[in-house]
């Protein structure tokens, strides 16, 4: 090979490192994020999660309020800072970074006061609040265990803020799989939808490579499968369906359709949105569903549809996530 | 001959304190060097992906695990047939460098991947050939560059500066977003460039083959194909592959190791991260020493030592005792099976493979631990569904024992000839 000196080969890498390194400088000198702006502050249009006709979501990182009759109308943005918020007859869910590198759960009283904040692994994904406000859950992802292995895992929670007791793990629950026992180090869950009575929920359970519906009963600690290919589960407010994202073709890699599971005759009814959706959908009335989809470069807006298959999706609230009718 | 191809780069006189720190090649060096600045790289890349994937790109778990279905035997096939046209052209640094240009050509591909799963996917993919491809003539050249007796300590030395790579690296992650703020692209071009340093070094300072051997006349015939099937036709070569696969169905894996202990433990789940460092801590730190001990007592004795410490790894998982001292004692012991047993095996393996199959011959040992490991971590996640995760861990130990019996059958007879430290 060539027969360069050791000081020229020094000299070589030196002047690599300084221009790679100026590249990597000058690179991120250009992609640095402007810092935030901060939300006008609310002042006398305070955001609440008094129920009325409003919906919730976020706008910017920040949580935020707009008409139910015109929810692409003038907006009231507060500053509580969330990436995912869910509400419920004046009961709230935040999901929030507690410094850059974890996130936490605040459960919010009606005028968006901290009451409860826990600290959870792992990056915030979903949260859902029961109907009467006094259940409360939320998923994160949780990295991959080791460098040699990127697979990725979830941690669904529970918090029961009338006796504040705590499931931190849905793992922990003995599984029923097709009526029988299951056990696997696998199990995940993700996307908790809570049933009218407190106690009884669904959830999104994956093992061994299959996703199913699950209903589980929080004071028996245990779930049972109801049907696979069901994921990110949505009670409706009568009780009667489950909205949910089911993988096109039974395989996630080719996206989702938004569809309906009536739980009396468990049949499916796709809505009319053809557009992946990857959102654990929101119950507007017993008959609309709002869920966020995401452009290109990730800028997310929220849309809805009917529930029953009919009519064509439509554009709800421009540039916000996250939707909650405030029920 | 082994001798006799290698030259001892040791400057001035070769009293015992001094030859300690001399033996270890500049070749071992440069490839210690360019394996640092990689896994720098590399970890800052791997410590963000999964904020980039969940925060940046809004994707949900499932699209996360169709991204981790890498097809392992594909990409265990590439690296052989890498190892084999290494041999074939004798290029081992070229087809190492390919490798570390693939990875660095990765962490561009993450910029332009945008949101699409398949995208980000093929990406990864792309990254991982570009490992798989260049381990093998790396430790290869290791061994060509290195004195068959002080074999131990240039693979401990390697895999230390290895592991120092993997340390700095989520910390240059988490310096850049300081520094940026949410900008991943910035971590991913700040990882590439690093990257490209890496291959810069490698280019300038990996030699071909060390000073003293010749290059190669053009009457050496070439290695064929044929002959690298004969590899294992050769008693001792047939032995290490097979020990290599028996030991790798030993090992259960990181994950399930961490996991049980996250469990048993009741260890808050944010501290789950803090177990890899750890064990990489441990590894790290005794990389080197349990290297040099390999090469005074011989190699077997140290791998066997390394099992023994994953066993008893396995029994403190599964047994009665819990609390932080069992915690930190664990995650000692898991680093010490690695420190004793990564790069020791490769030091092991190396002098039985002939020179002009080293890098097939490595790509196999790795390749065979590598499915082994695949089997054994299906199984034990079997053994978990049936037997629950106590039990399922004491079989496990079980396995190492019986494991080490195979690998000891195998491998003592042949393996006591293998040359010791020279005597002073």
């Amino acid at each position: 090979m060539t027969a360069m000196s050791t000081r020229a080969k020094i000299a070589v890498v030196t002047a690599s490192a300084v221009l790679l390194g100026a590249v990597a400088a000058g690179y991120a000198a250009t992609a640095a994020e402007p810092t935030r702006t901060p939300p006008p502050a609310a002042g006398d249009r305070a955001v609440t999660l008094t129920p009325g006709p409003r919906l919730l979501a976020i706008t910017d990182r920040y949580v935020s309020a707009v008409a139910a009759t015109d929810p692409s109308g003038p907006r009231t943005v507060s500053g509580l800072e969330c990436l995912r918020v869910y509400a419920a007859a004046g009961t709230g869910v935040c999901l929030r970074p507690e410094n850059a590198w974890s996130y936490q759960v605040v459960v919010l009283d009606s005028a968006l006061r901290p009451t409860r904040t826990l600290s959870v692994p792992g990056l915030p994904n979903r949260a859902r609040v029961s109907a009467s406000g006094r259940m409360v859950s939320w998923t994160t992802f949780v990295g991959g265990d080791s460098y040699t292995a990127s697979g990725f895992s979830t941690r669904t929670g529970i918090l029961d803020t009338v006796t504040g007791a705590t499931v931190t793990s849905l793992e922990e629950f003995a599984v029923t799989r097709d009526g029988r026992r299951h056990r696997s180090p696998d199990v995940n869950y993700w996307g908790v939808t809570f049933t009218a009575d407190d106690n009884r929920f669904y959830a999104t359970m994956s093992t061994q490579g299959r996703r199913y519906l699950v209903r589980g009963d929080l004071a028996a600690r245990t779930v049972e499968t109801v049907r696979e290919n069901v994921e990110c589960p949505s009670l409706s407010p009568d009780g009667t369906r489950m909205a949910f994202k089911e993988a096109v073709d039974a395989t996630p890699a080719k996206g989702w359709r938004l569809s309906v599971l009536d739980l009396a005759t468990m049949r499916v009814t796709a809505t009319a949105e053809t557009t992946s959706v990857d959102d654990q959908a929101a119950w507007l009335d017993d008959a609309t569903l709002a869920y966020t989809l995401r452009a290109d470069d990730g800028r997310p807006d929220v849309w809805s549809v009917p529930a029953d298959g009919s009519g064509a999706p439509k554009l709800l609230i421009p540039g916000a996530e996250s939707p909650s009718p405030l029920t | 001959m082994y001798l006799s191809t290698v030259s001892r780069p040791v400057t001035g006189p070769p009293g015992p304190r001094r030859r300690r720190f001399a033996m270890v090649s500049g070749n071992v060096v440069a490839l210690g060097t360019v394996s640092l600045i990689t896994d720098v790289s590399a970890e800052m890349v791997a410590a963000v992906l999964p904020l980039y994937l969940v925060l940046g790109l809004q994707l949900s778990p499932v699209a996360f695990g169709v991204l981790d279905g890498v097809h392992t035997g594909a990409t265990a096939l590439l690296r052989v047939v890498g190892g084999f046209v290494a041999d074939r052209f004798r290029r081992r640094k070229l087809v190492a460098g390919a490798g570390y240009a693939l990875s660095t050509v990765a962490k561009l591909g993450l910029l332009l991947a945008g949101r699409s799963v398949p995208a980000i996917g093929a990406v990864i993919a792309v990254d991982r050939l570009g490992k798989g491809i260049r381990s093998a003539p790396r430790d290869a050249l290791i061994t060509l560059s290195t004195p068959p007796e002080a074999l131990g300590r240039a693979f401990g030395v390697h895999r230390a500066m290895d592991s120092v790579g993997a340390f700095l690296g989520p910390l240059a992650a988490f310096a850049v977003l300081l520094a940026v703020g949410q900008s991943y692209d910035a971590v991913f071009v700040t990882s590439f460039c690093v990257a490209a340093l890496a291959v810069v070094v490698l280019v300038l300072f990996v030699r071909e083959r060390p000073d003293g051997e010749p290059a190669d006349g053009p009457d050496e015939p070439r290695v064929s194909v044929r002959e690298a099937f004969g590899l294992l036709r050769g008693r001792p070569a047939r032995r290490i592959v097979l020990a290599a696969a028996l030991l790798g169905l030993g090992t259960i894996g990181d994950g399930f190791v961490y996991l049980l202990l996250q469990r048993r433990e009741d260890l808050g789940l944010r501290w789950f991260p803090l177990l890899a460092v750890g064990t990489s801590l441990a590894y790290l730190l005794l990389a080197a020493p349990l290297g040099v001990l390999a090469d005074r007592i011989g190699r077997l004795p140290v791998v066997v030592g390394g099992y023994l410490a994953l066993g008893a790894t396995y029994l403190l998982l599964s047994g009665p005792v819990h609390g932080w001292p069992v915690l930190a004692l664990t995650l000692a012991l898991y680093g010490t099976f690695y420190a004793c047993t990564d790069g020791v095996l490769i030091a092991l393996a190396g002098p039985v493979l002939p020179a002009r199959l080293r890098t097939t011959g490595i790509a196999l040992v790795q390749t065979g631990q590598a499915l082994a490991y695949l089997v054994s971590s299906v199984l034990f996640g079997l053994a978990w569904q049936a037997w629950g995760p106590q039990n399922a861990t004491r079989a496990a130990a079980l396995a190492v024992a019986v494991v080490l019996v195979g690998t000891l059958l195998l491998l003592a007879p042949p393996f006591r000839s293998v040359p010791r430290r020279v005597s002073r």
